[in-house]
């Protein structure tokens, strides 16, 4: 168990910087999940803490040491891997104990920590087997299994629900968050998938091209993400944002229609950000958006209309109720709830 | 067994069978008959029709060439000359192996000042094989006076740019994560190899071990160069030695035995890591 420091870190690769300073405190115990879509640089940030990566510059400590210069195994740390990388030659138990072998533990721990992770993941049945005659579901436990025995001080997993059919990724979701109560061992968790990031952390790194945009609650990054990449990123089906001109109270939507929104600051233009789950039907579309729909997708409890907003091609998202009676090429008006808006700077992103 | 996609009924099945059947005669019939003429004696074999049964004389032909009673070399034993030969084999074979497994190791796995130019100087020696480099090679092996012995007849052979080059394409085809898991588990570069790269290297060990063997096995020019005593021959040379250009001062029938007895262990290491090899590819697959 452990803090983990992260201090400037930033990482370059053949002059070019891909991580552009990242700094955090991550409480001993807490659950960090890195989110941010392909290519942003989580893996390489993950990698990086795990020691697999080298350090351009910046500081990594973990549970009060800087690590920077310490090889893999002499971080107390665990990995899991996105395909697992299990030995395909030892079998699942010899695939579990290895590292604790190398670290010359005794036979009795050695054993008793491989019964007692089994047993969690309910790998007993399979010890003896292969890796190649197990499921992907049970090769994603092992893979776990491997980690659990070691007792680091800190878990990193890479996206390691990846490769599983959605059923399981729900049950090994519950699993891994199951483990973390049980284990209360500090974790960094890289994942692309915005349901895990927010429903397995503590707190998230919202990444976006090498830089933090958010670090947070998944709640705080929900409510108040603090720049559009985020706004964006964050919630499903996404926020609608739209360029807007605000003057005199009210924002000027595309195709020229004046909403009075009351307690927008300053002036001029502005990115407007509401969630669809926001946004309600308003009777007419007298002072409301006018939103002509191009599709209705049911999902039972809710639907969601997609549709432009009138005369415009700008488009836009309504969370409907599940029985609503909408249909393709109805017009609704729709007015945000109030205290519902985010608003971002055009030329930073940042949130006004 | 499963059924092959080309299963075939009937006519079609008999032809097959046909060519193959023809195929396997027209490749033993004539080992079969170097075994047939090594159990007659050279009077039986040097005068039509050729028998094709085995006769009479084969435990005499068999004992007088194992106990040296063949004069054309020198009067060493088979056994002898059988060790040399294995001894040669194996030691190219196993040379051969630990240097381009090491070689492949050390390019595939780390990064080192003019690894790119190590890996093409490599490469590079595929065009020389021992041919062309014979005369340095001698001359270096003499001034090691190691003529005559056992490390000159092995160490010129045992560096191998095929080997290398066989295991550096295996070895890229290891995941990066393997690597990396080995390294969170803790695992240096020593345990990495024996660990994980070693078993899983095994088939392709076992493979060319074979090649190399053959190999090995059947080298002439070299140790026909750097042997001058008959102790120190190999089998395949003191054969060429028994056969002299006038049919009645050769022993065809002691040349037979000889024969059959430089067929046998390449037939026996074939057989006995192909099993092993089969087993390997099907316990570990990745
Ligand atoms: N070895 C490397 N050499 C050069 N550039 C690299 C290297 N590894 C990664 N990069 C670059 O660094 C950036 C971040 O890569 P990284 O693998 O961390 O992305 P990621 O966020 O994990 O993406 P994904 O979700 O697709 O796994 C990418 O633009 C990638 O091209
Ligand atoms: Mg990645």
């Amino acid at each position: 168990m452990a803090r983990i420091l992260l201090n400037d870190l930033r990482k370059t690769y053949d002059g070019q910087e891909v991580i552009h300073g990242i700094t955090m405190d991550i409480a001993d115990g807490e659950f960090v999940v890195i989110v941010g879509p392909s290519g942003c640089g989580k893996s390489t940030l993950l990698r990086m803490v795990a020691g697999l990566e080298g350090i351009s510059s910046g500081t990594i400590e973990i549970g009060g040491k800087v690590v920077n210069a310490l090889e893999p195994r002499d971080r107390n740390i665990a990995m899991v891997f996105q395909n697992y990388a299990l030995y395909p030659h030892m079998s699942v138990r010899e695939n579990m104990i290895y590292g604790l072998k190398i670290a010359k533990m005794p036979r009795a721990e050695i054993e008793e920590r491989l019964m007692r992770a089994a047993k969690m993941l309910e790998l007993e049945p399979y010890l003896d087997r292969k890796p190649r005659a197990l499921s992907g579901g049970q090769r994603q436990r092992v893979a776990m299994g491997r980690a659990l025995v070691r007792d680091p001080a800190a878990f990193l997993l890479d996206e390691p629900l990846s490769n599983l059919d959605a059923k399981l990724r729900l049950q090994m979701r519950l699993q891994i968050k199951e483990m973390h109560l049980r284990t209360g061992q500090t974790t960094l968790y890289v994942t692309h998938d915005q349901v895990e990031a927010m429903t397995l952390a503590d707190r998230l790194i919202v990444m976006n091209a090498g830089i933090a945009d958010q670090i947070g609650t998944p709640l705080e990054v929900y409510e108040r993400p603090a720049t559009e990449f985020v706004a964006g990123f964050i919630g499903s089906p996404a926020m609608n944002i739209l360029t807007v001109t605000v003057s005199e109270g009210a924002a000027i939507l595309p195709g020229n229609r004046r909403l009075p929104l009351p307690g927008l600051p300053g002036a001029g233009e502005f990115r407007l950000g509401m969630r669809p789950e926001d946004l309600r039907v308003a009777e007419s579309t007298e002072g409301a958006i006018p939103v002509e729909l191009r599709s209705v997708e049911r999902l039972g409890a809710d639907a969601f209309g997609y549709g432009l907003i009138e005369g415009t091609d700008v488009p836009m998202t309504v969370r409907l109720p599940g029985n609503s009676a909408a249909k393709r090429g109805d017009r609704l008006g729709v007015l945000p709830e109030d205290g519902r808006l985010h608003l971002f700077s055009v030329a930073t992103g940042k949130r006004v | 067994m499963a059924e092959s996609p080309f299963a075939s009924r009937g006519a079609s099945r008999i032809w097959a069978h046909f060519w193959m059947v023809l195929g396997v005669i027209l490749v033993v019939f004539p080992v079969y008959y170097v075994f047939i003429a090594s159990t007659h004696s050279t009077q039986t074999i040097l005068r039509p029709p050729l028998p094709l049964l085995p006769g009479p004389e084969g435990l005499a032909n068999y004992g007088d060439a194992l106990s040296g009673g063949i004069g054309q070399i020198g009067g060493v034993s088979l056994w002898r000359l059988l060790g040399n030969t294995t001894l040669i084999a194996v030691g190219i074979a196993v040379g051969k192996i630990v240097i381009s497994m090491a070689s492949a190791y050390a390019i595939v796995f780390f990064r080192f000042p003019l690894r790119m130019v190590c890996f093409w100087l490599i490469f590079i020696t595929l065009m020389l094989p021992v041919e062309v480099r014979i005369q340095p090679t001698y001359k270096v092996m003499v001034d090691l006076g190691l003529i005559d012995t056992y490390p000159g007849l092995i160490l010129p052979l045992i560096a191998s740019a095929t080997a290398t080059l066989l295991f550096r394409q295996f070895f890229m085809t290891i995941p990066d994560e393997l690597l990396e898991a080995a390294r969170v588990d803790g695992a240096g570069p020593w345990r990495f190899f024996r660990d994980i790269l070693w078993p899983l290297s095994l088939t392709n060990v076992a493979a060319i071990f074979v090649i190399q063997f053959i190999y090995g096995w059947t080298q002439y020019l070299w140790p026909l160069l750097v042997t001058n005593s008959n102790e120190m021959n190999t089998i395949v040379i003191a054969l060429k030695k028994m056969i002299s250009f006038a049919d009645a001062e050769t022993p065809w029938n002691l040349v037979m035995v000889t024969s059959v007895l430089a067929i046998l262990p390449p037939i026996l290491v074939v057989v006995l890591m192909q099993r092993w090899f089969v087993k390997g590819l099907v316990e570990t697959e990745k």
